[in-house]
Formats: structure tokens, C-alpha cells, sequence
């Protein structure tokens, strides 16, 4: 018997929905899946524990629910307007089901930076320097981040760091952070066994479906350091 | 008109909660780790002695090493605040406890995990493994400084016990890197370390702590992330929340005053606090800093994690160019604990990466920040002039 699925709009309907089951099917595949999802009982405890359902548009429930009665179209719109919202606290652990709706929203982003939809990239789109510095260095985030015209809303005190950042890193007595371009001093060799990792296990492929720019800088970078190293790329 | 009326409130350390013994059954992950190193598929690294014993939230021991350890630094610490991590190795070094601080480890890289999505279940463990073999192959045993590793690095173990496939995959991967799949007995964070020496310090404090009042902001990442492995204790909230930092506070005499979004996060965010910040702003002061002033009015509030000493501490400029009710010093119990024991502010606990004003807070304690500030000053002339190349543990500790 043919089975009539009932939706209240279907915001992307210029996308097959074969597509759309695909990505669905890959989130659902994801070994992570059946740890972040159980049921749900519709409390709402996630959503008044949620930060982001404070200032957005946004319910952890809505997204759990989905998932649980695998509503294909409404995922696929939950993962290009919503998941970006979340501020993966979480919070919503609380969940009695033992869900995690913050978990979920993980794998569906996984699966949208992997497919490179439009909203990923979007999203990503201001954060990617920050996506180089951790894939290239080792590190997320690195003192000569800290510039005014990136934090103006930190206040005067990001223009003293900058002003003086080689003086102060020089003033901190563990030895391994007197570095300004990561936030610690790493080995070479840790960070050759770093970029083999990317390599292995496929993050370079979704950088490059995300972000050709920073796929190409990031892949210069590395080849140099691996054939530096005796790799071959 | 309305009607006044008296409503009783339950405090919740006058109630006597009783942990039922199943709790103690609901986790299974040393059983599995155990079992799984006795059919070869993986290397256990043990605690080193001596440690001490804690409870978890469901009733577990969980082994914290005091010393000889390997301390897994965090990028937003030591990039943004580096008193954060300096004020942890002082504390190793004033208790005379031994440590290792590497330079062959990477980022847990869970910050841009949970940020971007840019990476995926394999590579995220791999880089957990890695790490844990370079912890290994030293001899030291990892002390994880970061709220996000260390609850990210429990979401990767619980991954790698539970499937196979995985586990296969890393052991490959680490095959390739000459390193074998290795996990810690224990992932342990440093406020748990802090939790357990904090007798210790307290008895080495110089300063009196009895007028300060703080506010404590429990880090999400260390206990919602695979909550069972949180430590709890009956003694604290009556074993309600976590006791991690209120019991180190306490035991430095501090007042710890309560404050109803103690729940909430900080509103990090991790993609928010670097690109979407009018959200972060908005959460840390309306729900966290202005709630705290209201509920509290504390001297500083205290708090375990990268992320919250940021978020909390630099959302409040732009909030106070708002005339929001703002203006609480932010720092982690480490900084804080040095701080009671006598470090200097600057040389070791590093306030100057701090945005909020302290001043009022430091006096309250007894400590003379203005001299202490002269003295940095001519620390920072003698490394421009050349005279000294860094300030070293031996300056640091100058009187």
C-alpha cells in the first residue's frame, strides 16, 4: 500500500526528494545516530534548557522529532535554516528519553558541510580562517587572533594585547607559550601525524565540497610539510 | 491590591537524597575498556599512584592522579587567557607536584568540531588516540585542561568501546603514525585535580577570602557531556549538582551565593563566540551576568572552562557601553586559587588578558595590584630593552 506523507509546506521542493532520503539515510547510518536518539516524549525540557530557542527561531524538539518519524522533507529544511542555530551546550541532555538533540544536529551538519549545501557554506562562510588555523597549526585559536578590528566589541583591552602581544607572550613563564601564531609550541612531527589524520579519514574531502579556497591553502600547506616530511601526496 | 503571602522554600542541602545501588550499574565503561584491553583490541594506560578516589554522579570511584602527569593544554587558555594555564602548572609547582608539559600535542580540535561540523566521528577519534599515545609513549598521565576535550574526549571513548568498525579504523590509522589505540584509565579534567588538592592549597593561602563573594558557573562541557562521569558530592548541593570549583571555593572560604540560570550555558557557542557574536553577548550578560548581579551581586564569578572565562569576561564591555548591570570579574579556580595563595596577578595569573575590571576584587582580598602591576611593567621594559630574553618561573615567584 502506498504510503501518503503529509507535510504543512514544502519549502524546498525544487530538490528531488530521493536527494534529500539520501542525506537523510547518511545521518541515519552515522554510528553516532543510535547513541543520540531514543524516542521522544515531547516535554519540551530540551527547549527550556536551550539557549539558542531563546534568541532564535529554534526548538531542539522540532529537530528530535523529525528525525524520530523520519520526516524527510522537514529534515532537510531543519538542516539548511536551523542547525546552525544550535549552540552545542548540550543542555538538552537533559532530555528523560536520554536523547541528544545536540548530537543529532552534529551529524546533520556533518552530513550538509559533506554534500556542501548552500547553508553550510553560508554558514561557514565568515569561519573559515578559523577552520585553517586548527587544520594547519594544530591549534583553534592563537594569540595574534586577538586584533581589534576582529573583536572591536571586546573593547579597548584587544588593542592593548595586539599592541603589545610579542612583549606579554614573551612575559609568561611555561616555556611551550611564548609563541604569537598558535596557542602553544607543537613538534613538526605532531603536526605531520595531524595532517595525515585529516588525509585518512576524509576531512580534506569535506573541506574541498565546503570550501575550494581554503581546500586549495590548506592542501599547499600540508604537501609541502608532508613531502618535507617523505610523504607523497 | 495584591495579597503578600509567605511560600516555604526547600533548600536543597537540608533534604537528605539517597543515591539508589543500581545508579552505581548505569555505567559500564571501565567493565568494557577492561575487557576489551584483556582481548587485545586496545592499551589501557593506568592511573598513576598516588591518587585519590572521588564520587561520580551515579556513585563510580574515579581515580585522580595527583602528580606525574600530562597536561593536555587547551587552545582558547593558552591563545587567549594564558594566566589560565600558567596558574595550573604554578599550583603543580607551589604543592610540589611533578609534571610534564608537552609539546607534542595537538589541539583535541573539538572546538571546531562542534563549531563547523568540518570533521567526522573517525577523525575526531583519531585525534584523541593520538594524543593518548603521546601521552603514553611519555610515561605521563593526561590531565585534560579544557571543559570541551575532556567532555568531547568521553563522547569519543564511549565511540570507540562501542564500535568495533571504529576501533578497527583508528588502530589502523595510529598503525600508520607507529602508535598504538591507547585510552586513559580515567579522563580526567583539572578542576578535578583542583577539587582534590584544594585542602592542600587551602592551607597555603595568604589571603583572606571571607569577604569575597562568588557565583559559580558550571562549564556544560563537563557536566552534560556523558554526565555520569562528573564528580558529585553529597556534601555540595547535596549532591544535586556537580561539586566541582563551589568546593574548592569553599574550602578557601569563600562565599558561594546561588543564582536561579546557574544551569544555563555561557553562550559560547563555539561558532557563535567567533562569528556570530550578538548572540553570545546577549546570553552571557542578560541571562549569566546580569542575573548573577541581580540574584547575588558577587565579587567575581568562578567558573572551569575555556569558553565560559571568555564568553563571560569579554561579553560584558559591550554590554556596559549599553548601561546593562554589568561589571563581574571572570576567572577559573585555578587563577583564583593562585591568587589566595599569593601568585602574582600578572607575572602568573595574567589579569592583563582580562577585559572586566578586577581591581575592586583584588583589593577586597588584600592584594596590592597597583605595585604589582609597577613591578610587570619593568618585567616588560627589561625583555623590550633585551636585558631578559622571558620572564621565568624564578621571576615569577620573586618576592
Amino acid at each position: 500500500m502506498e504510503q501518503t506523507r503529509y507535510t504543512v509546506r514544502n519549502k524546498y521542493s525544487d530538490v528531488p526528494y530521493e536527494v534529500k532520503e539520501q542525506l537523510f539515510r547518511e545521518v541515519k547510518s552515522d554510528l553516532r545516530f543510535t547513541d543520540y536518539l531514543y524516542g521522544c516524549y515531547e516535554c519540551g525540557i530540551c527547549v527550556a534548557a536551550c539557549p539558542s530557542a531563546r534568541f532564535y527561531d529554534f526548538s531542539p524538539r522540532r529537530i528530535a522529532q523529525a528525525v524520530a518519524r523520519e520526516d524527510v522533507e522537514l529534515i532537510y529544511e531543519q538542516m539548511n535554516d536551523d542547525v546552525w542555530e544550535c549552540s552545542q551546550c548540550f543542555s538538552c541532555n537533559r532530555c528523560p528519553r536520554q536523547n541528544s538533540p545536540g548530537g543529532i544536529i552534529t551529524v546533520l551538519r556533518e552530513v550538509a558541510v559533506k554534500h556542501g549545501l548552500r547553508s553550510a557554506k553560508e554558514a561557514l562562510g565568515a569561519y573559515g580562517r578559523v577552520i585553517y588555523k586548527i587544520m594547519s597549526t594544530g591549534t583553534q585559536v592563537s594569540p595574534d587572533m586577538l586584533q581589534p578590528d576582529a573583536f572591536p566589541d571586546w573593547g579597548p583591552q584587544v588593542l592593548d594585547v595586539s599592541k603589545n602581544l610579542d612583549t606579554w607572550r614573551k612575559a609568561i613563564p611555561p616555556e611551550t607559550l611564548h609563541t604569537t601564531e598558535t596557542a602553544w609550541e607543537i613538534d613538526d612531527k605532531t603536526i605531520i601525524e595531524l595532517y595525515l589524520i585529516w588525509h585518512m579519514t576524509g576531512v580534506m574531502n569535506m573541506i574541498e565540497k565546503v570550501d575550494e579556497g581554503l581546500y586549495t591553502i590548506l592542501m599547499d600547506v600540508m604537501e609541502e610539510k608532508l613531502e618535507e616530511a617523505g610523504y607523497s601526496m | 491590591m495584591p495579597i503578600e503571602i509567605e511560600i516555604p522554600i526547600l533548600s536543597a542541602d537540608k533534604r537528605e537524597w539517597k543515591r539508589p545501588a543500581e545508579d552505581i550499574e548505569k555505567d559500564h565503561t571501565h567493565e568494557l575498556l577492561f575487557e576489551l584491553e584483556a582481548q587485545g583490541e586496545l592499551v589501557v594506560q593506568r592511573v598513576p599512584e598516588p591518587y585519590s578516589e572521588v564520587d561520580t554522579k551515579y556513585g563510580r570511584k574515579k581515580k585522580i592522579p595527583l602528580q606525574h602527569t600530562w597536561h593536555h593544554k587547551s587552545c582558547g587558555q593558552c591563545g587567549h587567557i594564558p594566566g589560565y594555564s600558567t596558574s595550573i602548572f604554578w599550583l603543580h609547582r607551589q604543592l610540589g607536584l611533578e609534571y610534564n608539559d608537552p609539546k607534542d600535542q595537538t589541539s583535541c580540535t573539538a572546538w571546531n568540531y562542534y563549531a563547523s561540523a568540518t570533521s567526522n566521528a573517525a577523525a575526531q577519534a583519531a585525534v584523541a588516540v593520538r594524543n593518548f599515545a603521546a601521552a603514553y609513549e611519555s610515561g605521563y598521565f593526561p590531565l585534560i585542561h579544557c571543559g570541551t576535550s575532556f567532555g568531547h574526549y568521553k563522547e569519543t571513548r564511549h565511540e570507540l568501546l562501542h564500535h568495533a568498525d571504529l576501533r578497527k579504523q583508528v588502530r589502523e590509522i595510529m598503525a600508520k603514525l607507529g602508535k598504538q589505540l591507547v585510552l586513559p584509565e580515567e579522563i580526567v579534567h583539572y578542576s578535578e585535580w583542583v577539587h582534590v588538592i584544594r585542602d592542600r592549597a587551602a592551607q597555603k593561602r595568604v589571603y583572606d577570602c571571607s569577604k569575597i563573594t562568588a557565583t559559580v558557573h558550571p562549564a556544560c562541557h563537563y557536566h552534560k557531556l556523558v554526565a555520569e562521569d562528573a564528580i558529585y558530592d553529597r556534601e555540595i548541593y547535596g549532591g544535586q549538582r556537580s561539586a566541582i570549583v563551589t568546593s574548592t571555593l569553599q574550602a578557601l572560604g569563600v562565599n558561594v551565593a546561588d543564582y536561579s540560570t546557574w544551569f544555563d550555558c555561557c553562550g559560547f557557542g563555539f561558532r557563535h563566540i567567533l562569528v556570530q557574536r550578538d548572540f553570545t553577548r546577549s546570553f552571557a550578560t542578560m541571562r549569566k551576568i546580569e542575573v548573577m548581579k541581580n540574584e547575588a551581586n558577587p565579587d567575581v564569578t568562578i567558573t572551569h572552562d575555556t569558553g565560559c572565562v571568555t564568553t563571560l569576561d569579554k561579553s560584558q564591555f559591550a554590554a556596559k557601553a549599553h548601561d546593562r548591570n554589568v561589571g563581574v570579574p571572570v576567572m577559573s579556580e585555578a587563577q583564583f586559587v593562585a591568587l589566595a595563595m599569593g601568585a602574582h596577578p600578572y607575572r602568573v595569573v595574567q589579569l592583563h588578558w582580562h577585559t572586566t575590571e578586577y581591581g575592586a576584587l583584588l583589593e577586597k582580598m588584600g592584594i596590592d595590584w597597583k605595585t604589582r602591576w609597577e613591578e610587570f611593567q619593568g618585567d616588560l621594559e627589561a625583555i623590550k630593552s633585551g636585558k631578559k630574553e622571558f620572564l621565568t618561573w624564578e621571576d615569577a615567584d620573586a618576592k
